[in-house]
């Protein structure tokens, strides 16, 4: 009975053996064959030689038999595909036997092996056994469909399986309705547009329904499926939502999760003031926290995804603190994830417990562990204002116990805590600087060089210290050299008398033997700004810091939204939109929570932004902690308000900072910084008046949204040589409607960069700050690139211009007008939604002009059914001047054919999303009508491409 | 979906093998041992992914099962359905050791086969399984139609985890109430966090396919009965139900019915399962207090003294108490005195192990142990784990009890009077910690 001595054969010749073995006359001694072989197999070995024998060996009524030569012809079928074609009869013929068992394990098998040939003969038993009589086989070919799809996704079409899948969601055996979900979920996530999943309300009624009667695994499918419907209305919404939430009390903790999804997705639609959406919440907390008590692994998946949930909808869980406490026996991956946790529900509430808990982790075994515990501490320092007190005494404790990576964490923490709290906690520097010498971590030297340097004036020796660290400077790290060097330019400015020697010195180190870049070009700005005006120095220096943000390491808004939809996923435990790790098309969809109700239509949704403040999407501010710090020694900047006027047409905070101080440094020394910049005649005043955000050097600069390329451009206005057209700009949001900021605007390309033009009109009687902008999803992925620049509070009757760089890498989602654009825009007052359509024009890409065989065919592989006519009337320019001016706006014409009076321009258009539209314009002298035809792969295109072409030859 | 499931040993060494997809090579066996099973680290993520290829893992004994895949799958349902895998291979064979595999590695790949199809896990009930997949080789060829259109009925149908035409001579049904409660204390005595989580396991030879009902001493199920006022009398009531926080079923229990009516009805498996796990955290009978005394006395002895306190019925006894005092790293020697019970230091565990057969309620007892330390110049502190307790009672610490469990089956002729019903509580320590 033991088959463990399959195992051990380890002979010489061992092959010949079971060849002669599977040949032989008794049954007994080929099924043992067999077990021999597949024991090969299992361990790695190479039995591919067998494969005839193995193959005799089929026709067999002996079932356990046939089931281990099946196994062995779906691993080797593929490495012998002539021979595999012998076994093709055999399923034929048992797709036919009377045992249901015997057919379904047939067209099971057959769908395993991808070989060409034999998914040819799969086709007619395929289709028999979807309508089998039996709903084991049934259940079975609806897999088996998903299979064959995955080998042959056009002989799937063509056979109109996928109709007959389709059939099979009304089919009477729940069974088989969460399989044919399954396989159309997978064959669909293939064809993202096909529509192959028309889930409608009636569907949905069958897989609710469906959805109570099938064992737990196809209660899986069936609710992963329903995540992805969109319901019409919120009473739609809630009535699905009613019927998930049974699920909850499931105990396998996977329909758990997915019932939770449906659930956090359809809730955003419901209204928040509907009773139903307060009891939903309620009923939430408890399976959540039941899931805490299933195998770690599950508790770490669980865990993984309550971190969504928790960033997402913070209430769900406030009370529930103590299950998040960490259990001595926990494993590290369990523990690390509950502290990640319990850092974001403490509270004022609950502080004084989960400092009590953090002190304990702090003192435990696993490192990565213990230094997370002191990280928290600092965390709840800046979170929970009551508590700073406590968790810096705190910290000063662990520092006493001199355990190495326990002060390093400590330090790095502490400094957070001075920044958010300045001049309140400075008695504890001394205790720090007795660490000095123990801190071999970058990140530790750089926040203590930090804190000396910010508080040198009352440090007595601060000089020495910093001197100290000087004597190394080219073996530390870049972050700490950049830190050092800003730590004693501002102790210099501090303290003049003594420390230019010093100064002297690392501005040396800095720019003349060192070999980065940013360390070079930051010693050049700060050389030059101490050597022209040092008091623009001071001012620019040791300018008052904005705050830190309190929450820290929050996904950003977009992502988090489509984790939310990915909840039980891998995505949500990676906490990594799919496309991040799943090759190919599959899972590359971005998915989005609905919207509430209303709030598609910009006229509606201003009054929901009105009705609840505390919809607005949290300003995240991107965790740059790492990102070297910039000029002014900020972590992350939001930009502060110090600045007294700005100028109408800066853009952004790298360029003021520049511009200014460029004209007085130009006059020193133009080579080396002069020569990166070129001639910016036009960029005005305001150094030192421009305290914001600074990318860490100008080389640096590309990364920050526009870069030096749109500099040129936007501070003189000059704009590119043959000027794309720009509309004028228009009112998009009513002072009426934004309780007193007007906005109108419209969209540019300029250079290269997709950027938002915004007039901000104050026309409340209250200052207004604190402005940010966030967008929809929408067709083509546009998002901001940067955040709103608006310096100074808006005061009342005082108009801004801000250009916004926008990215076209964002979420995309299909609008309808396809150019729609639904835009929030926060300010201390309220957050505010509006709708506005951009010219397609934006999106045209420079490179856009096509290889002229490629276009010809391009344009005969279109279909005729793509083509879109077109009118341009009234336009009276000839063929040269209508394609110079269509050029400008990133139309390329490639050839040009005169027939009988009449020029034909051949025109190509790259969208930023890789479109390609192809257009042939008729241009007859006389006759100030021209006729355009487009054809594109994605003919939804067409009609705003012929906009965008009327548009820019009439204007 | 899953792409592939892979069994080895703790060497390493493939015991089983099966892929579901083409994008799983066979490398990927390699990737697994060489990445995880040959780091000989601490698992630091149960998920780990190698070379865009995400692997789940979990460990039984010493044995590693994987599975793989390319896929943004429903990790909850792979870890799901690993842990059902494992349920599924101990119903089989018993205990899952390498032996075990090795000798039945050709029905494993035949389970393979059935419970997960192209990656998608099918019914896997024991239960339907075992009526076509079997030790003996596959049942299958000697069926009448008749059976085969049963099995297949069975295993697709509604109630998959139950066949039809059982017969027993003697309608029986065992009902334990299996608890396990949670303590964290503060040295102080303050209850840091509590928690019970139950289960309730039933084993049921029941002829037919009975309709059963089972009711609690729900405050939800009470309350609603108390006002309606109509067999309970309320004074009684009110004080007996326990607030559950929240429950979940097997998959025979009517959801949809438990989610309106807050009732639990059912039609069970035949023999043993788990009808339903809870937690609560309200009102729990903590069965023992521990009170930690630790004193330093200069740089190389440590004082401990602990009382335990049991805290319930005198007429009750707890049974298997074991109170586990952990020591520091550099005890030399360790001399213990108790009232009650064996203790004794376990140098290769770092703990003072103090076990007491039996001990009634409301009683108190007390160790008192005196630790040498070795003199080190170990800066880091000893971080003082805390001291742990188990034990079991006889009774439910949430305070659950079970106020019926009705069984109909109309098509048989027996009735709820004819079933033999036993009911148990016991309650056990879960992770019982008081810190000191």
């Amino acid at each position: 009975m033991t088959d463990s001595k399959y195992f051990t054969t380890t002979k010489k010749g061992e092959i010949f053996e079971l060849k002669a073995e599977l040949n032989s006359d008794k049954k007994e001694k080929k099924k043992e064959a067999v077990k021999k072989v597949i024991a090969s197999m299992t361990v790695g070995k190479d039995v591919s030689a067998l494969f005839p024998d193995v193959v005799n060996c089929m026709q067999t009524d002996n079932l356990e038999l046939k089931k281990l030569v099946y196994l062995y012809l779906m691993n080797y079928a593929k490495s012998q595909p002539d021979m595999a074609i012998m076994a093709v009869n055999t399923f034929v013929k048992d797709c036919e036997d009377p045992n249901p068992l015997i057919r379904a394990l047939a067209v099971r098998t057959m769908g395993c092996i991808r070989v060409d040939k034999i998914t040819e003969y799969l086709c007619e038993p395929l289709r028999k056994c979807l309508k089998d009589e039996d709903p084991y086989v049934r259940k079975t070919a609806a897999v088996c469909v998903a299979k064959l799809h995955d080998i042959n996704a056009q002989l799937v079409e063509d056979q109109g399986f996928l109709d007959t899948l389709k059939d099979l969601i009304s089919d009477s055996n729940p069974m088989v309705v969460a399989n044919a979900v399954a396989a159309l979920s997978e064959i669909a996530e293939s064809h993202p547009n096909s529509n192959l999943l028309d889930l409608n309300p009636q569907t949905i009624n069958k897989l609710l329904t469906a959805l109570n009667e099938c064992t737990e695994w196809g209660q899986i499918f069936i609710l992963d499926c329903l995540a992805n419907y969109m319901p019409r209305d919120d009473r739609e919404s809630q009535s699905i939502c009613e019927r998930v939430t049974p699920r909850l009390s499931h105990a396998n903790s996977a329909v758990v999760l997915s019932a939770v999804k449906v659930l956090m997705k359809f809730m955003e639609m419901l209204p928040k003031d509907l009773d139903y959406y307060g009891t939903l919440l309620k009923k939430l907390a408890p399976p959540l926290v039941t899931l805490l008590s299933a195998e770690p692994e599950l508790q770490y998946v669980a865990l993984r995804n309550i971190n969504l949930i928790v960033q997402k909808r913070p209430e769900i869980l406030k009370h529930e603190m103590k299950v998040f406490f960490v259990k001595y026996n926990d494993p590290i991956y369990v523990k690390l994830e509950k502290l990640d946790i319990m850092i974001r529900l403490a509270s004022q509430a609950n502080i004084a417990q989960v400092l009590a808990e953090l002190k304990e982790y702090a003192t435990e075994v696993d490192v990565d562990f213990v230094r997370k515990a002191v990280r928290a501490i600092g965390r709840c320092a800046i979170k929970v204002e009551q508590s700073a007190e406590r968790c810096v005494s705190t910290l000063l404790d662990l520092i006493q116990t001199k355990v190495n990576y326990v002060v390093q964490e400590a330090i790095v923490v502490i400094k957070d805590i001075f920044r958010k709290y300045p001049n309140k906690y400075e008695s504890v520097i001394a205790t720090l600087c007795e660490n000095l010498d123990s801190l071999d971590e970058p990140e530790a030297r750089a926040a203590m060089i930090w804190i000396v340097g910010e508080y040198a004036e009352r440090i007595d020796n601060a000089d020495e210290l910093l001197e100290s660290f000087l004597e190394g400077f080219h073996d530390e790290s870049t972050q700490v050299q950049l830190q050092l060097l800003t730590a004693i330019v501002k102790l210099f400015l501090k303290k003049p008398t003594e420390t230019q020697e010093l100064v002297q010195q690392v501005l040396s180190l800095a720019t003349q033997d060192s070999d980065n870049p940013d360390l070079r070009d930051r010693g050049y700005i700060y050389w030059r700004l101490l050597s022209t005006d040092p008091v623009a120095a001071k001012e620019v220096v040791l300018a008052e810091k904005p705050l830190i943000s309190e929450e820290t390491d929050l996904i950003e808004p977009t992502l988090l939204e489509e984790l939310i939809c990915h909840i039980g996923t891998l995505a949500s435990v990676y906490h990594k939109p799919p496309s991040a790790f799943v090759e190919g098309s599959r899972g590359v969809q971005h998915k989005r929570i609905p919207a509430r109700a209303g709030s598609g239509e910009s006229a509606e949704s201003s009054d929901v932004g009105q009705s609840g403040p505390s919809e607005a999407p949290p300003a995240v501010i991107p965790s740059q902690g790492d990102l070297l710090g910039d000029l002014l020694n900020l972590d992350l900047a939001p930009p502060t308000a110090t600045v007294p006027s700005v100028q109408p047409s800066m853009q952004m905070g790298a360029m003021d900072l520049l511009g200014g101080g460029l004209d007085s440094l130009m006059g020193d020394d133009s080579d080396t910084l002069g020569g990166d910049i070129g001639g910016s005649p036009s960029m005005g005043a305001g150094l030192g008046a421009a305290p914001a955000a600074m990318p860490a050097s100008l080389g640096a600069a590309p990364a920050v949204g526009g870069g030096l390329g749109d500099l040129f451009d936007l501070g003189g206005g000059v704009g590119m040589p043959t000027g794309s057209y720009v509309a004028p700009k228009t009112v998009w949001l009513l002072a009426m409607k934004g309780k007193g900021l007007e906005i109108s605007g419209t969209f540019a390309r300029r250079g290269g960069i997709i950027q938002m033009d915004l007039t901000l009109t104050n026309k409340a009687m209250s200052v207004m700050t604190d402005f940010a902008i966030q967008f929809n999803r929408n067709s083509f992925g546009l998002a901001p690139a940067g955040p709103l620049q608006v310096l100074t509070p808006l005061s009342p009757n005082q108009t801004i211009d801000v250009s916004l760089p926008l990215s076209t890498s964002g979420p995309v989602m299909k609008m309808e007008p396809l150019n729609n654009l639904q835009v929030a825009v926060k300010n201390n007052i309220d957050v505010f939604y509006f709708s506005c359509q951009y010219p397609l024009s934006l999106l045209f890409v420079e490179d856009g002009k096509m290889d002229r065989q490629v276009f010809l065919a391009t344009w005969k592989d279109i279909p005729n059914e793509n083509e879109a006519h077109f009118q341009i009337k009234d336009i009276h320019l000839n063929s040269d001047v209508a394609s110079n001016k269509l050029q400008g706006s990133n139309i390329f014409t490639i050839a040009k054919r005169t027939v009988e009076g009449q020029d034909m321009l051949y025109q190509s258009v790259k969208l930023t999303n890789g479109i390609w539209v192809l257009a042939e314009m008729r241009i007859q002298t006389g006759n100030p009508n021209y006729t355009l035809s487009i054809r594109c792969r994605a003919p939804e295109v067409c009609q705003f491409v012929y906009l965008c072409y009327e548009l820019v030859l009439k204007n | 979906m899953i792409g592939g499931l892979f069994i080895y040993n703790h060497k390493g060494e493939v015991l089983i093998s099966r892929v579901y997809r083409d994008d799983i090579g066979r490398n990927a066996v390699d990737a697994f041992r060489v990445n995880v099973i040959h780091a000989r680290q601490q698992v630091r993520s149960p998920v780990t992914n190698i070379a865009r290829t995400s692997f789940f893992h979990i460990k039984r004994s010493n044995i590693w099962l994987a599975a793989v895949t390319k896929q943004n799958v429903n990790a909850a349902m792979v870890f799901e359905f690993l842990y059902k895998m494992c349920d599924v291979m101990t119903a089989y064979f018993g205990k899952i050791s390498e032996e075990n595999i090795k000798n039945n590695f050709v029905l494993i790949y035949e389970l393979l086969d059935e419970i997960l199809d192209f990656g998608y896990p099918q019914n896997s009930e024991t239960g339907a399984l075992k009526t076509f997949i079997t030790q003996q080789g596959i049942k299958g060829q000697h069926q009448t139609k008749e059976e085969q259109s049963q099995i297949t009925s069975q295993v697709t149908g509604q109630i998959g985890w139950r066949r039809e035409g059982i017969k027993y001579r003697r309608n029986e049904l065992f009902l334990d109430v299996l608890e396990s409660v949670n303590l964290l204390m503060s040295p102080q005595g303050q209850v840091l966090s509590a928690h019970v989580s139950g289960r309730v396991v039933m084993k049921s030879y029941l002829s037919g396919m009975p309709e059963c009902k089972f009711g609690m001493n729900d405050k939800i199920v009470i309350d609603k009965q108390g006002k309606g006022g109509t067999t309970d009398d309320p004074g009684k009531s009110g004080k007996q139900s326990i607030a559950i926080d929240d429950c979940t079923f097997h998959q025979c229990v009517r959801l949809s019915k438990f989610d309106s009516e807050r009732s639990i009805s059912f039609i069970p498996p035949d023999g043993e399962y788990e009808l339903m796990r809870y937690r609560t955290t309200k009102d729990i009978i903590l069965p023992f207090r521990v009170i930690p005394l630790v004193r330093e006395v200069g740089r190389t002895k440590l004082e401990v003294k602990v009382v335990i306190k049991s805290n319930f019925k005198p007429s009750l006894l707890a049974q298997k108490i074991e109170v586990r005092i952990p020591t520091p790293l550099n005890t030399s020697g360790v001399q213990v005195i108790c009232m009650k019970g064996k203790a004794k230091y376990k140098a290769s565990e770092n703990a003072i192990v103090w076990k007491i057969k039996r001990m009634a309620g409301m009683k108190e007892s007390q160790i008192s142990a005196e630790i040498e330390l070795l003199p080190t110049n170990d800066k880091k502190k000893w971080a003082r784990p805390p001291i742990s307790m188990n034990f079991e009672v006889p009774f439910a610490p949430s305070g659950l009890k079970v106020r019926y469990l009705k069984v109909f089956e109309s098509k048989l002729n027996y009735s709820d009077h004819d079933v033999i019903k036993w009911v148990r509580y016991i309650g056990r320590s879960g992770i019982y910690e008081t810190r000191c």
